[in-house]
């Protein structure tokens, strides 16, 4: 038998280590009878209070929900229509479309806050849900723009023709071709959206308004005053939704793959 | 006889450079024409302002009579096999070959029909619930143009589709194809840089170099009678010995050979002072030790530099004396020549209504990347 390389094994457990233990601390806690920090006995009595006595907590879970479906649906929606001009059509600008378009994934997310806040301000256009709807779709663009059009180049692009060839209008071809093949990039595009917008911060942070609180905003003013386990109870929620979210998706992806 | 797709001094411009320039061309109902030229020499060009892909920048293109000018690819009479096939991936083989009469339209016990006939008229009546990676390489081939065929089109157009396949499968879909052309009666345009190809399944052959129509013709035109240094080396093989040529005392042309040979010619040349000229010789059209010696029929001593054996195809290397050309001589394989060694001395000869001779004009017929 081959010897296991000690030193890979050490790092791998390591990683682990330090990756998982917080969580699994994280899911004991929340079922910590006590509040402060010694372990007392077992109880849900936070997942009650969450689910019973925490109407802001869920009213900054809606605003981040209709944040994240709404920001993600037209970030997919612009994001596909662009990678398939950029990869369909010829023209001028399209290199540096996609330069552009990667601008916001590696600019600091401090900068795309502060910029936004100021041209937010610029235009007269007051602080609300819907600002933070608008810096949610213009920084989960790229993702989208950049997994369609990934799952586009892997394709001989003359099956776009060769629908076209065959008597399909360009919306018949964009119906029945483009996007059935583009769907995996398209359903992943999404997710991520939907992902990253939920756990945004600091741009949030930046462009948010009176009463449009999102979930990570409210969880931070709650951890000011000390670590509630009701904040607990909540992330083990949301670790479980997880879960239940990429398991489905990866067998929705294998669904239409194998389609 | 209908004539099925006529072009008129198309011409296609991509800037300064011009790809396609003022061609014409008529070609038959039912007819298997191809359209042969090296790569860069504008054939693709041609083939997808047919189908619709580029606008001409000038000229017309027209289908049955009827003008092609602004019409979309999805409104033309013609489909297109594409170099790659791009048969749809997400799609198993019934539903590829349905594609086009579901955009028609059409019924779907009436398509039903269709692909099915179709499905067994290309030999795979099992394949329509097959995916596209469940085919063999000669199955998507004959999917790709199944897909096509079903929409009876006034032309198909075809680029290349046999280029990534393997050699010994090439050769069997050359005679698939010509076959299936044959059967069905559609008018077929096909676009190849291979000159076997273009040969063997075609009825006319128009050789297309650098934007225009060096020669059309049938294959045996072009290959016994061509009309250009290019086409006389791009259509067969040929060996090519630079000669100078002068007018005799009874009027008859004579080329004189680097060694100082005279080989007698048939035909009449317009001659000008210092050009230089190109003599083509067939290996097949060598013979080795020839009896005859008649004034016109022309005679060279020479060395053998090397036989190549290759079965029905085999040839010998002949340095002739004084020269340091290679010509290649056809090599019977009658055992009339099995006791040939290499730097034996041989004698070979041409009959000379077999050579042709045109000026000296370097082509670029092969890619050496």
């Amino acid at each position: 038998m081959k010897r296991r390389p000690s030193f890979s094994r050490s790092v791998f457990f390591t990683t682990i280590f330090f990756l998982s233990l917080p969580l699994f601390v994280l899911v004991l806690y929340s079922f910590n009878e006590s509040k402060s920090g010694s372990w007392t006995g077992f109880s849900v009595r936070w997942y009650v209070k969450l689910f019973t006595g925490s109407p802001q907590l869920w009213h900054a879970f809606g605003n981040s929900a209709i944040v994240a479906l709404s920001s993600a649906l037209v970030a997919t929606v612009i994001g596909t229509l662009g990678a398939v001009a950029v990869n369909w059509y010829k023209f001028r600008l399209r290199k540096y479309l996609r330069t552009i378009t990667f601008l916001p994934m590696i600019l600091p997310e401090i900068i795309i806050g502060v910029s936004l806040l100021i041209f937010f301000a610029g235009i007269g256009l007051r602080l609300s849900l819907f600002t933070v709807f608008v810096a949610h779709v213009s920084f989960n663009l790229p993702f989208v723009f950049l997994l369609v059009l990934a799952r586009l180049e892997e394709f001989d692009i003359s099956i776009i023709e060769a629908a076209r060839d065959l008597g399909a209008s360009e919306t018949q071809t964009l119906l029945r071709v483009i996007l059935p093949i583009s769907m995996p990039g398209i359903v992943s595009g999404f997710l991520t959206a939907v992902t990253l917008s939920l756990e945004d911060f600091v741009i949030t942070f930046f462009v948010t308004g009176p009463g449009a609180t999102t979930l990570p905003l409210y969880v931070y003013s709650a951890i000011r005053f000390g670590v509630s386990p009701v904040i607990n109870a909540l992330s083990v929620v949301m670790i479980l939704g997880t879960v239940v979210l990429t398991w489905s998706t990866r067998n929705f992806l294998k669904y239409i793959a194998a389609k | 006889m209908q004539i099925a797709l006529s072009v008129r001094n198309l011409t296609k411009k991509f800037g300064d450079f011009t790809a396609v320039n003022d061609i014409s061309l008529d070609v038959e109902d039912g007819k298997f024409f191809s359209i042969l030229g090296p790569s860069g020499c504008g054939k693709t060009t041609l083939l997808r302002m047919i189908a619709g892909f580029y606008e001409q920048t000038g000229g017309h293109i027209e289908l049955r009579g009827k003008d092609m000018t602004n019409i979309e690819p999805n409104k033309r009479p013609v489909n297109l096999v594409f170099q790659h096939l791009a048969l749809f991936p997400m799609m198993n083989v019934y539903e590829n070959i349905a594609f086009g009469l579901r955009r028609r339209g059409e019924k779907s016990a009436a398509i039903d029909k269709k692909v099915n006939d179709l499905l067994e008229r290309v030999g795979l009546p099992e394949a329509g619930k097959k995916t596209i990676d469940q085919l063999s390489g000669g199955q998507r081939q004959r999917i790709a143009i199944a897909r096509c065929l079903v929409l009876e089109p006034t032309v198909l157009l075809l680029d290349e589709p046999l280029g990534a396949l393997d050699a010994k499968l090439r050769e069997h879909m050359k005679i698939e194809l010509k076959k299936l052309q044959t059967q069905v009666g559609t008018t077929f345009v096909y676009i190849t840089h291979d000159q076997s190809e273009a040969m063997v399944m075609s009825d006319g052959v128009a050789v297309m170099n650098a934007g225009k129509f060096e020669q059309v013709g049938t294959p045996q035109e072009l290959y016994h009678h061509p009309s250009s240094s290019f086409v006389a080396q791009f259509v067969g093989s040929n060996n090519k010995l630079h000669v100078t040529l002068h007018k005799g005392e009874s009027s008859a042309f004579s080329a004189r050979y680097s060694n100082g040979k005279e080989f007698s010619l048939t035909g009449t040349y317009d001659l000008e002072d210092g050009d230089a000229w190109d003599l083509f010789i067939r290996p097949e059209s060598v013979i080795i030790n020839p009896k005859e010696s008649s004034a016109s029929f022309n005679l060279l001593q020479g060395e053998v530099k090397a036989i190549l054996f290759d079965g029905g195809n085999s040839r010998l290397l002949v340095t002739p004396e004084g020269s340091t050309d290679e010509l290649v001589v056809a090599l019977p394989q009658t055992k009339q020549f099995d006791d040939i060694q290499v730097k034996d001395k041989i004698r070979i000869g041409w009959d000379s209504s077999k050579s042709v001779c045109f000026k000296r004009a370097d082509w670029k017929i092969y890619d050496d990347e």
